[in-house]
């Protein structure tokens, strides 16, 4: 292809040239995509493999493709009610963790007695995987909803807590210099300082923490629930129906892109530009 | 007060991780009067800075103190206000809203009408009337030292103090903020102490010059008089008779300094194998 202009898009060029352009930038990642699909086909057609081709998935779930939004009730709705379920999940599990993890990252920074306090409690609970809580969560809570809810908490609560403890560590001493000699109160160095210059570290907790969620929910769900993604999937494959779960994961790789993207743009918008 | 700033015997040590002492500075004593610009010098490392910060109140004496305008410096203070080499301004504020920050802070029993004049008359002051919307990732170094220059002077301290502030600089800028660093000195008459490695700009802009010896345990070497009166404009001042007497005491007592320290070097096995 050869590329008769380098200029990026401009919205006030030529159509043609603007379809041009939006072609160029996406031709790359559809190789990508494309030769996923051709090498998942290929594999498809192994003999005695249960894995249908991309074809088959499509023809097999149509009716699920098509219309996300039917609710026949019970367990039979549609991708839409699905998705809106482990986002739920994700969404109360995710705000506890944020709203307890960002007090406590700027706790452990600021004060030498609770960072050593409490610095081995989070190194010993860190490497506890997700799913390891559910049992406990579920012998304590006795409920699916408020177990699932723990341990998304649990697991999004740590990348939290450790970038902004990173991030009021890594303030230039410029900054605090500047404050001393303005003699600004602790309030005042907090607000107009502190926060400002962490903010680009929390936020990176922040989109961290958001993945992991969404990892976490559907593991939850796929023990737990009788609703959501992870439980579709776990239904699908009680009754053997691997076009619906690949179809499933294909969802929650794009619902998680699209969570990605939205704390990325967030971010984008509150961090303070320099 | 016939003596602004008082430097009373000052040491400043620290402990080394080999348990022996560090001795960074040792006896300093120094007088300064009010309205004086002074100068203070000597090769990297020799302590200067640790000594400006001291009188700042940002670091404390091992022993002696400091004394300003009849207090003891304690702590950090807007009166005892500094520019640092690297600018310190806050990213994320523009222009006008780091200069307010200080201006809000230590001016906040002024009416805000007549803090946001102060704020405008200082960026004015420095030639950025322009750009005081302008975030610091959007100016030149050349224009973020004068944003910091503005805070500084903004706050009307007692004592200015200017940590190598044009050393990040280009040496075509350096010589305009000099020249107009020196304009608003003459102008507002503000006590200045400030550090510097470039001899001709210590001559341009102070009225003495401190010179201080190597460390470890740098005392004060020698001191100069400036005697070119307030007025100097910077391409005659070369001219003067004794401006190259004095610029040359100053690179002599400097490189008396590195040959020392050479000494010093070289000394050293010599000394391990004695103790």
């Amino acid at each position: 292809m050869v590329l008769r202009s380098k200029r990026p898009l401009a919205p006030n060029k030529k159509p043609k040239q603007f379809v041009w352009g939006i072609l160029q930038q996406i031709f790359a990642p559809l190789c990508g995509i494309a030769s996923i699909l051709i090498l998942w086909h290929l594999m498809s057609l192994t003999p005695d493999t249960s894995l249908p081709s991309p074809f088959e998935v499509i023809s097999n779930t149509w009716g699920l493709i098509v219309d996300p939004f039917f609710n026949k009730g019970g367990l039979n709705k549609g991708f839409f009610w699905l998705i809106l379920a482990s986002l739920k999940r994700v969404m109360f599990g995710y705000l506890i963790a944020v709203l307890i993890g960002i007090p406590i990252g700027f706790l452990i920074s600021l004060n030498r007695f609770l960072r050593e306090a409490i610095d081995p409690v989070i190194q010993l609970l860190r490497p506890v995987a997700p799913l390891a809580w559910l049992p406990l969560a579920q012998a304590i809570f006795l409920k699916p909803n408020p177990s699932a809810i723990f341990v998304i908490t649990i697991t999004a609560i740590w990348p939290i807590i450790l970038n902004t403890a990173l991030g009021v560590k890594m303030v230039p001493k410029d900054y605090t210099n500047v404050s001393k000699i303005l003699e600004l109160s602790f309030f005042e160095n907090f607000y107009k300082v502190l926060i400002p210059a962490t903010l680009p570290y929390i936020f990176t907790g922040l989109r961290i923490a958001i993945g992991l969620s969404w990892l976490a929910v559907v593991a939850a769900e796929m023990l737990l629930s009788d609703d959501g993604l992870g439980f579709f999937i776990v239904n699908a494959y009680n009754n053997s129906n691997i076009s619906e779960i690949i179809l499933a994961i294909i969802y929650l790789g794009i619902v998680g892109l699209i969570l990605d993207k939205i704390m990325s743009y967030i971010a984008f918008k509150v961090t303070p530009q320099e | 007060m016939q003596n602004f700033v008082t430097i009373h015997g000052i040491n400043k040590e620290y402990p080394a991780p080999n348990g022996e002492r560090n001795v960074i500075l040792k006896d300093i004593y120094l007088e300064i009067k009010q309205g004086d610009f002074v100068s203070l010098i000597g090769h990297s490392g020799c302590g200067k800075s640790t000594l400006l910060n001291m009188i700042a109140g940002m670091e404390k004496p091992s022993s002696g103190y400091v004394e300003v305008d009849g207090t003891r410096v304690k702590r950090p203070g807007a009166e005892r206000m500094m520019v640092f080499q690297n600018y310190s301004l806050l990213p994320w504020l523009s222009a006008w809203d780091n200069v307010a920050l200080a201006v809000d802070k230590v001016l906040s029993h002024k009416p805000k009408v007549e803090r946001d004049r102060i704020v405008a008359a200082h960026l004015e002051m420095v030639g950025l009337k322009d750009a005081a919307r302008k975030k610091p990732g959007q100016l030149s170094g050349g224009m973020k030292q004068r944003v910091a220059l503005a805070r500084a002077l903004a706050i009307k301290p007692k004592l200015l103090l200017l940590d190598e502030p044009f050393g990040a600089l280009d040496a075509l800028t350096r010589k305009t903020l000099q020249a107009e660093l020196m304009d608003i000195c003459n102008q507002a008459h503000i006590t200045t102490i400030m550090v510097t490695h470039d001899v001709d700009e210590a001559l341009l802009l102070s009225d003495r010059v401190v010179m201080l010896n190597n460390g470890p345990a740098a005392t004060i070497g020698q001191i100069l008089d400036v005697p070119f009166g307030r007025s100097r404009i910077p391409s005659e001042i070369v001219d003067h008779p004794l401006y190259h007497d004095l610029r040359h005491e100053l690179l002599n007592f400097l490189h008396h300094q590195q040959q020392a320290q050479y000494k010093e070097v070289e000394k050293m096995p010599i000394l391990k194998s004695a103790a």
